[in-house]
């Protein structure tokens, strides 16, 4: 299904090249650059949304296809399409990146042209990752990407910026190389860099298990997985608000949907024996990462520790099918396993999205990310007070909020797999409300204590407009997830059966 | 009737809304208006909706509002169940939440969250009426943790107190441990009847009723006993049964009108609501039962033993809650569902009351809780004396009275129950009733009679009690002299005390040997306790008068006596007993210990565990070994970066393209 009109090229070139002219704006005039950078981010959610709106449901086959050759020598194609795990990470991208720009529109006084620019460039990539049906171009998004993000940590980003980026840049390099070597290992098998014809293609146990590795290698650090995270809070501390906000948001999701598109499609039989490593990985980022995200000191770090066990229930999510087909010999409540990890990662898209802006607003006013500088925010800034409570509710899984989602269906499916593995990822229900409502006691609620926050002001419009559409978005998946869960059912349902299929 | 329904519970969201959002434009008495407005209209609807359905007879309604998604061939819906159970507890629910609006304009008059305040016993209200009227077990939790939010924000409504922003994450945490055993037991439901919807579910049950799982390889258990238990550990934690019971006492810290509609009305009570909607499983587990008798029955007893120590005014009545939600939890575990849900009823209009008039107290004494520091204040609040009269009574199950109804069934039905733990239930329950009626009395007494003892502390007066005198209002910190409240304090407990006393009587032989609950809350023959009642009940007047020859009535009289001759004529016997039993009064004061072992164990020992996670795992083994341990590729590659980030941007896309062609090129070179 070739569509005529090349939307997905235009989704992911016009903020490119929207970058490119914001960098020929240049930092000479700042507030042209804003508005340059600020229209093409709009326009590109604007392109973006007749992804969502001309859809077809029910078939798991990609749609808004584009093909062409790009180096014929090697069958490399610029090919491009969706499905029902891609298309809703590209509009989470294209959404949060508006805000994104909204967020770091007074905040940022240094070289604001590159640093819009940056962010829009990296929204182009990031879009192709997820719309890219060639292996090569995906690995050539996939790594371009790291660039404008190790920039903006490297050049807006705090005091140990450099041990951040050389932390980031070498887990993921290290990641990525093994992949590469997976993907043409599969090209001299199939003679062709296609995806799709990977996910056909007949492989040994053992070649499964190398692939299977090299997968996981790349996107559990991406996710990340418990133990390759350590990356994440550093470089979530280092860098500025909207990198962090784009890490936690975006770039995580990569590894998660790197997972559905590579690993459990192509190397199904590995996946099947190796789900105890993945599912072990995942349940100790819940249990392990939640109870040290509850001593964390810096707000960053907590976030960013929440992140990592929030993600464990993508992984959870995902892997969750193996167990309940040996536990009851039936696929019934798979597809709520993997659609609840779906639904896991637009919503902490939303939500750690949210919770970086909010720290983002404190730190733009008191210059700390410490939470013993704060105390008794509620008194002065009693708006933003009521939008970190909400958030935090969410980041706790609230019902209601679409943080819940997720992690309902998580746990519902995981309990056909096993007693066990639900009761450990229950585990969330308790040491996420305990690390979210205490960094909430400490931060919001109690007296003043310190002058700086005596003297604080409450949100401004533009910081209101920001947290009040990231609200409505987390009421409005959490009050009515259908749409969402209504796009990804045929996908769902096609990788089940997928996985079910021996490639032995 | 679907717009009447909806409309009954968005009209209290509405008025959270608009009293939330807009409350700083819209004013304090416009924020009241429409919240109680809200309430109001949902008020009036349920009653109609209760004329509809026991009056005129109108079947059950079941219907879908919207399907929330559907995943796996399951449909996950968000809909309404309106029978008998729910008509009662709707109306229960927006009648005390009316009351508790009206009185929240006196009680909260010049406190500066005046709107926020409405905003939030609004949306209690929507999330109570969403968790009662579901008919499914989604939405049932959607309810049960809204409520249990808006619960955390009102604990923790004068946040600048560090007691009450510690009593409220406390109360939500605890609450999270019991909503874990919830959401494992739904998971269970799932699994077994593939449907999250009562009607599905309920069908089915009896075809589980010998299933078994294994949860520990090699162990079998029945799968209904597991589900229930777990199920029921969710209601351990809003009912607030041992060992989950921690968080009641400290939610005290909250605003005394929603310790009242909260945490002795309404919320509290959703687990025993809970367990009698699912009946139909609980009735297939025996096992489960014995385990709900014999924790309620430990609450029952022991948290009134702790109620006789306290000093707090509102303490002494939160222990009080603690101990009735126990009966209702012991009703539970004899099969006598109807007999908590009566109970459940009664003591919400009795125990608001009780609040109410506390709260009407603390107002007359200026902010005073201490009851140490009462005394004698029948003759300045004639109407809070009264009415808190009428509620002791009726809490002490005086034969006649709402509570006197619904605690004798109970008692009862324990009676005639022989599942194991039915005979520690039964002498738990009938000393329970001593122990009720002792400290009930004493607080009363304390209180209202005696000598006036808050003269003496004229001057003290603002200074013993910093805490509690911050934003409460402006009513007071000048004059000891005490005052009656303002008539809309005084009229919500004339309103509460009419139902206090005839509520019982009016609806016993409907409700508990009737038809009201037929086809709602199902008994298996063998389990059914209450059938043995029936065949003594003839009439309510002659139960009242029956129970005047029963032991209930005598220990209950025995234990106003005791509290009447010890803290009336011989206070020093209270003191002799307590230098005399002191390992057992320090027992008491230490609450069993219970906080002191979460504290030490659960809370200290998480931080502790973090800790050592992060030191030891993150820092140490992974990033100080693993990752740092090639420090010195690192230092090389510092020097590298730290060139290249001095540069443009320019210079970074030109790296970029160079390392795309770099690639590109090895690709087809190679």
């Amino acid at each position: 299904m070739l569509s005529q009109f090349p939307l997905l090229s235009l989704v992911i070139w016009a903020p490119i090249l929207g970058g490119i002219g914001v960098l020929f704006v240049g930092d000479d005039s700042p507030a042209k650059a804003r508005r340059l950078a600020l229209v093409a981010s709009i326009a590109t959610f604007v392109l973006s949304i007749p992804l969502w709106t001309n859809f077809s449901l029910g078939t798991a086959d990609m749609q808004f296809q584009e093909l062409y050759p790009w180096i014929p020598g090697f069958k490399i194609n610029y090919h491009l399409g969706v499905d029902g795990f891609s298309m809703p990470l590209i509009l989470l991208t294209t959404f949060i990146t508006v805000l994104v720009v909204i967020a770091g529109w007074e905040v940022i006084q240094y070289r604001v042209a590159q640093y819009m620019a940056a962010f829009l460039i990296m929204e182009g990539l990031m879009i192709g990752v997820f719309a890219a049906l060639d292996a090569i171009l995906f690995y050539v998004f996939f790594e371009a990407m790291l660039i404008p993000m190790f920039l903006v940590i490297g050049i807006w980003g705090g005091p140990r910026r450099v041990y951040a980026t050389i932390k980031f840049f070498l887990y993921t390099f290290f990641g990525s190389v093994f992949m590469l070597v997976a993907l043409m290992y599969m090209y001299f098998k199939s003679g062709s860099f296609e995806i799709l014809a990977f996910h056909n293609l007949k492989l040994g146990m053992t070649e499964q298990v190398l692939i299977f590795l090299a997968f996981v290698g790349a996107f559990a650090v991406k996710v990340p997985m418990f133990p390759v995270h350590t990356w994440l809070p550093d470089a979530h501390v280092e860098a500025p608000t909207g990198g962090s906000v784009i890490l936690a948001a975006i770039t995580l999701k990569i590894g998660g949907y790197g997972f559905l598109r590579f690993a459990l499609p192509i190397t199904p039989d590995a996946s099947a024996s190796l789900d105890w490593l993945i599912l072990g990985m995942s349940l100790i980022a819940v249990v392990y990462i939640g109870l040290v995200a509850l001593i964390q000191q810096d707000m960053k770090k907590l976030i960013a520790y929440s992140s990592i066990a929030h993600m464990g229930f993508v992984t959870l999510g995902f892997f969750i099918v193996f167990s309940i087909l040996r536990a009851t010999e039936s696929t019934s409540g798979a597809a709520m396993g993997i659609g609840g990890g779906m639904v896991q990662m637009v919503s902490h898209g939303f939500i750690s999205g949210a919770m970086f802006l909010c720290v983002g607003v404190l730190y733009d006013r008191v210059h700390s990310r410490q939470i013993k500088d704060y105390g008794g925010v509620a008194n002065t800034m009693p708006v933003f007070a009521a939008f970190m409570v909400l958030f935090g509710l969410a980041n706790a899984g609230l019902p209601g909020t679409s943080g819940f989602v997720g992690e309902f269906m998580v746990i519902l499916s995981s309990f056909k797999g096993s007693f066990w593995i639900a009761f450990l990822a229950s585990f969330t229900l308790i040491l996420g409300a305990a690390y979210t409502l205490w960094l909430i006691k400490r931060v919001v609620f109690g007296e003043v204590v310190h002058q700086h926050v005596a003297e604080l002001q409450d949100v401004n419009a533009r910081e209101f407009t920001i947290l009040a559409v990231l609200a409505v978005a987390v009421l409005a998946l959490g009050l009515w997830p259908q749409p969402l869960t209504d796009v990804m059912q045929a996908s769902i349902e096609r990788l089940v059966q997928h996985v079910l299929v021996t490639k032995l | 009737m679907q717009t009447v329904y909806l409309s009954l519970v968005l009209a209290p969201l509405f008025g959270a809304i608009i009293a939330g959002l807009f409350g700083r434009q819209i004013g304090r008495s416009a924020a009241h208006w429409v919240t109680i407005i809200g309430v109001a209209i949902s008020f009036l609807l349920s009653l109609a909706v209760f004329k509809h359905h026991v009056i005129d007879g109108a079947p059950a309604y079941n219907a879908t509002v919207y399907t929330w998604m559907v995943i796996d061939g399951i449909r996950l819906e968000v809909g309404f169940l309106v029978d008998s159970l729910t008509v009662m507890m709707i109306t229960v629910v927006t009648f005390v939440s009316l009351m508790v609006h009206i009185y929240t304009i006196g009680y909260m008059h010049d406190d500066p969250g005046y709107q926020r305040f409405f905003s939030y016993i609004s949306l209690f209200t929507f999330s109570m009426l969403m968790l009662v009227m579901s008919n499914n077990f989604l939405q049932l939790f959607f309810g049960w943790e809204a409520v249990g939010v808006v619960s955390y924000l009102l604990i923790g409504f004068w946040f600048k107190r560090p007691t009450a922003i510690y009593a409220n994450m406390k109360a939500f945490l605890v609450n999270r441990v019991g909503d874990f055993g919830f959401l494992l037991g739904i998971a269970a439901v799932l699994m077994y009847f593939n449907s999250l919807d009562y009607q599905d579910v309920f069908h089915a049950a009896p075809l589980f009723a010998n299933a078994k799982m294994q949860i520990i390889p090699g162990v079998e258990w029945s799968v209904m006993t597991v589900t229930c238990i777990l199920l029921f550990i969710g209601a351990m934690g809003k009912s607030a049964q041992v060992p989950l019971h921690v968080w009641l006492p400290d939610s005290m810290e909250g605003p005394t009108p929603i310790s009242a509609l909260i945490h002795a009305a309404t919320m509290v009570t959703a687990g025993i609501f809970m367990v009698s909607r699912m009946s139909p499983l609980f009735e297939l587990s025996t096992t489960a039962l014995s385990f709900v008798l014999v924790i309620g029955s430990i609450t029952a007893l022991f948290m009134g033993f702790l109620g006789i120590i306290q000093n707090d005014i509102k303490r002494v009545v939160a222990y009080s809650t603690l101990s009735q939600l126990g009966y209702m939890t012991v009703a539970l575990g004899v099969s006598a569902y109807s007999a908590a849900v009566f109970h459940l009823m009664t003591h919400a209009f009795f125990k608001a009351l009780l609040f109410l008039g506390a709260g009407s107290v603390i107002i007359g004494m200026h902010h005073e809780q201490d009851m140490r520091k009462m005394g004698g204040l029948r003759k300045y609040m004639p109407i809070t004396w009264f009415t808190s009269l009428l509620g002791s009574l009726a809490l002490i199950g005086f034969p006649g009275f709402s509570g006197f109804y619904s605690k004798d069934s109970i008692i009862e039905a324990v009676h005639a129950s022989h599942i194991p733990g039915s005979g520690f239930a039964y002498f738990a329950v009938i000393v329970g009733v001593f122990v009720t009626a002792f400290y009930s009395f004493r607080m009363y007494f304390l209180v209202f009679h005696g000598e006036e003892r808050f003269h003496h502390h004229d001057d003290a007066h603002g200074h013993g009690h910093d805490a509690h005198h911050d934003d409460d209002h402006g009513h007071g910190h000048h004059g000891g002299t005490p005052h009656e409240s303002p008539w809309v304090v005084t009229v919500p407990l004339i309103l509460l005390a009419i139902p206090s006393v005839i509520i019982g009587g009016k609806t016993i032989a409907p409700m508990l040997f009737g038809d009201f609950f037929q086809g709602v809350i199902h008994v298996a023959p063998e389990h059914d306790t209450l059938h043995h009642l029936a065949s003594e009940f003839h009439s309510a007047l002659g139960m009242a008068f029956h129970g005047l020859l029963t032991l209930p009535f005598w220990l209950a009289m025995a234990g106003v006596g005791s509290a009447y001759y010890i803290y009336m004529k011989r206070p020093d016997i209270a003191e002799k007993t307590r230098a005399k039993f002191a390992p057992v009064y320090r027992l008491l004061d230490r609450k069993y210990g219970f906080d002191d072992f979460n504290q030490a164990v659960f809370a200290d020992g998480s931080v502790v565990a973090g800790k050592a996670l992060w030191k030891y795992g993150d820092a140490g083994l992974i990033d100080g070994v693993v990752v740092n341990g090639s420090a010195k590729t690192i230092g090389w590659l510092a020097g590298v970066v730290r060139h290249v980030q001095s540069g443009y941007l320019y210079h970074y896309a030109f790296a970029m393209i160079i390392g795309l062609l770099g690639l590109l090129t090895w690709i087809v070179v190679r």
